[in-house]
């Protein structure tokens, strides 16, 4: 059993930041804990660490209950968002400090301070003070410094947080293969999708304070629980449109697409979500086309994306940049768009109000 | 062209008159405000020989003082480092009520006058005061006695260390102390090993300071002391009694062994400032 988090909640003040959340870590695995800014996610990693108190709610740590247990007793790995290396100690003082607070013999420190040394690459930087260090290095010692004492549980708060894109890049896809090797038990929290798709065994995506989805991370792209979920894992198009008589019809126009799952839909107003990938695009009518106009054409690097109009209905597209070449798509050109898959939300509470919020939070332009 | 050039000169003349007047204001009031008090002294101390020198400091009335300016210090820093820190840390830390008023109030003994602050504690501490009867029926005296003089050193120099400690607490955060937390350490070892570690020279350089003013202190101890020979007289109250005996070689020898811890503790507060500011 690796971990186990059951329904935590914790306020500050009149503040929700955890709201009744629970979820399992099996042992072995890399969870990403996955959400905006303020949604309470950190709280939830320095709950388990023990760093913060829940107001209600248990946490078992390899099947044992530690909700009571101090902070210094819980043998947990925690990586700080900003590394929190002890600054006047050296590299290497760093990595012992576990280990001279157990009053371990000095010998044996030595050994595992020199093994730590290896594993995460750091030869000839053990007499070195953190402010000698780059932020990869960094970040490195405190992985280090964490694993030294051989805990259970390893936990990263914003890991790759403070690093440019590059260092992140290639330090998230070490993680990945360091935790292959050592199968530590590890929860990471992360506001970037990608570093979560890329590299979690499985996901967590926390929206105030709440678990929205928890599943792998091809579940959570593909087949997003909320909105939010579709929303925030990735790109989205999110279109208003009407349900009548289990058809479902964009707003002010008579296209339709059909309802997929298998519950009928009431009538009303729904929101349909559609990746930017998951559209096709292209000058003949299909059987499932739709026409639109070509509104604008952004370039990318890599690929392109089209923005295209149908009545007052924006719909954005991802073209790959040699299908761009191809085709020669340009401003104001009439195209026919196809749904290839896409996913149907009741607009519970009319859907200008969804979109509202989903710009809000600053998931829509 | 050459105008132009010849404009620059002369502004660049004018410039460097200007250094040169502001150089020399600095100098002439550095010698007017210290180098010529200095050398008054010094004359004035070893107007007699060096023997005299020494003799008058020898003295029991003045090696008394000495001692007891040494004591009072000693005690003042060991006390005041303490509570600084815990007073630091609990500014730093807490949040609670009235925390900027409270924070406020540490630098009250700044503003205040020590003098004032002397007739407080006698209000206070004297026979006739709220607490000091209550001593004064248990037979222990404070004020014109030895615990009087302490608590009013105490009082003027509370602030220092909780001053310096205070920004370089802030600075230095919680994340470090969390992580000592989260590796075994329990508060007491997270204290000593990380968080100690982190604020020494700003604590030093608050100590450095303590020192400093307990060793000068003037006013308040004055008010609350009475300033009786070879009972509660310190070295500022000794070199002022004797100064007012007409006794000038007695009171400008006693002057320059304070003026040289003086200069001594200055010296190590400028290395300490420099490490405090570096680190």
């Amino acid at each position: 059993m690796g971990i186990q988090v059951q329904s935590i909640s914790k306020k500050f003040g009149n503040f929700v930041a955890v709201d009744n959340v629970s979820f399992e870590v099996k042992k072995g695995e890399l969870v990403a804990l996955l959400g905006p800014s303020g949604s309470g996610k950190s709280t939830i990693l320095r709950i388990i660490a023990g760093l913060e108190e829940p107001d209600r709610g248990e946490i078992y740590l390899t099947g044992q209950d530690v909700t009571s247990i101090a902070a210094q007793k819980r043998k947990v790995g925690f990586v700080f968002q900003h590394y929190a290396l002890f600054k006047h100690m050296t590299v290497e003082k760093n990595i012992s400090f576990g280990l001279e607070i157990q009053k371990q013999e000095k010998v044996k420190i030595k050994d595992r301070v020199a093994e730590l040394i290896n594993l995460v690459k750091l030869h000839g930087y053990e007499k070195h003070y953190s402010d000698q260090l780059s932020g990869g290095q960094r970040q490195r010692v405190a992985l280090a410094r964490a694993l030294a004492t051989e805990p259970q549980v390893l936990l990263l708060d914003e890991p790759f947080g403070a690093l440019d894109a590059k260092v992140r890049n290639n330090l998230a896809t070490w993680l990945r293969e360091f935790h292959n090797e050592l199968q530590i038990t590890s929860v990471f929290v992360t506001h970037d999708q990608n570093e979560a798709i890329e590299i979690a065994d499985k996901i967590v995506v926390i929206n105030r304070g709440r678990v929205e989805q928890f599943g792998d991370p091809r579940e959570v792209y593909e087949h997003p629980d909320s909105k939010f979920v579709a929303s925030f894992i990735g790109q989205v198009n999110v279109l208003d449109a009407v349900a009548k008589e289990n058809r479902i019809f964009f707003k002010d126009t008579d296209y339709q697409v059909e309802n997929r799952s298998k519950e009928t839909l009431a009538d009303g107003d729904v929101v349909l979500l559609v990746r930017p990938e998951d559209v096709e695009i292209s000058v003949n009518k299909g059987p499932f086309s739709m026409p639109f106009v070509i509104d604008k054409i952004h370039y990318r690097g890599s690929h392109f994306e089209i923005d295209c109009m149908i009545k007052s209905t924006n719909v954005r597209i991802f073209e790959d940049k040699n299908q761009f070449a191809q085709q020669q798509w340009r401003e104001g050109q009439e195209v026919f768009l196809t749904f290839k898959t896409y996913r149907i939300f009741e607009a519970e509470e009319g859907h200008a109000k969804v979109r509202e919020k989903l710009k809000e939070l600053g998931y829509i332009e | 062209m050459k105008n132009s050039i010849e404009a620059v000169r002369v502004i660049r003349k004018k410039r460097r008159v200007g250094k040169s007047i502001l150089l020399g204001a600095v100098i002439g009031w550095f010698l007017l405000l210290i180098l010529f008090p200095l050398y008054g002294i010094i004359k004035e101390a070893f107007q007699n020989g060096f023997q005299l020198f020494l003799s008058m400091l020898s003295t029991p009335e003045s090696r008394h003082s000495f001692l007891l300016t040494l004591w009072i210090t000693l005690i003042t820093v060991v006390i005041n480092t303490l509570f600084g820190v815990v007073l630091a840390t609990v500014l730093v830390k807490q949040r609670f009520r009235g925390k900027l008023l409270f924070e406020g109030l540490v630098d009250l003994p700044f503003a205040i006058s020590p003098v004032v602050a002397g007739f407080m504690f006698i209000i206070l501490f004297g026979p006739q005061g709220w607490i000091g009867s209550w001593f004064e029926s248990s037979g222990i005296k404070i004020i014109y006695a030895f615990p009087g003089m302490l608590i009013a050193t105490l009082f003027v120099t509370l602030p220092f260390v909780a001053r310096e400690v205070i920004p370089v607490l802030r600075e230095f955060g919680l994340q470090q102390e969390e992580a000592a937390f989260v590796l075994g350490a329990s508060k007491w070892q997270t204290f000593w090993r990380v968080t100690l570690p982190a604020i020494k020279w700003g604590l030093a350089y608050g100590v450095t300071l303590t020192i400093a003013r307990s060793i000068g202190e003037f006013g308040a101890v004055l008010v609350v002391s009475g300033s009786i020979i070879r009972k509660t007289q310190t070295a500022t109250l000794y070199i002022h009694q004797e100064f007012t005996d007409f006794n000038y070689v007695g009171a400008f020898s006693a002057a320059i062994v304070l003026a040289l811890a003086s200069f001594l503790i200055l010296t190590l507060m400028q290395r300490l400032y420099k490490r405090k500011e570096g680190a």
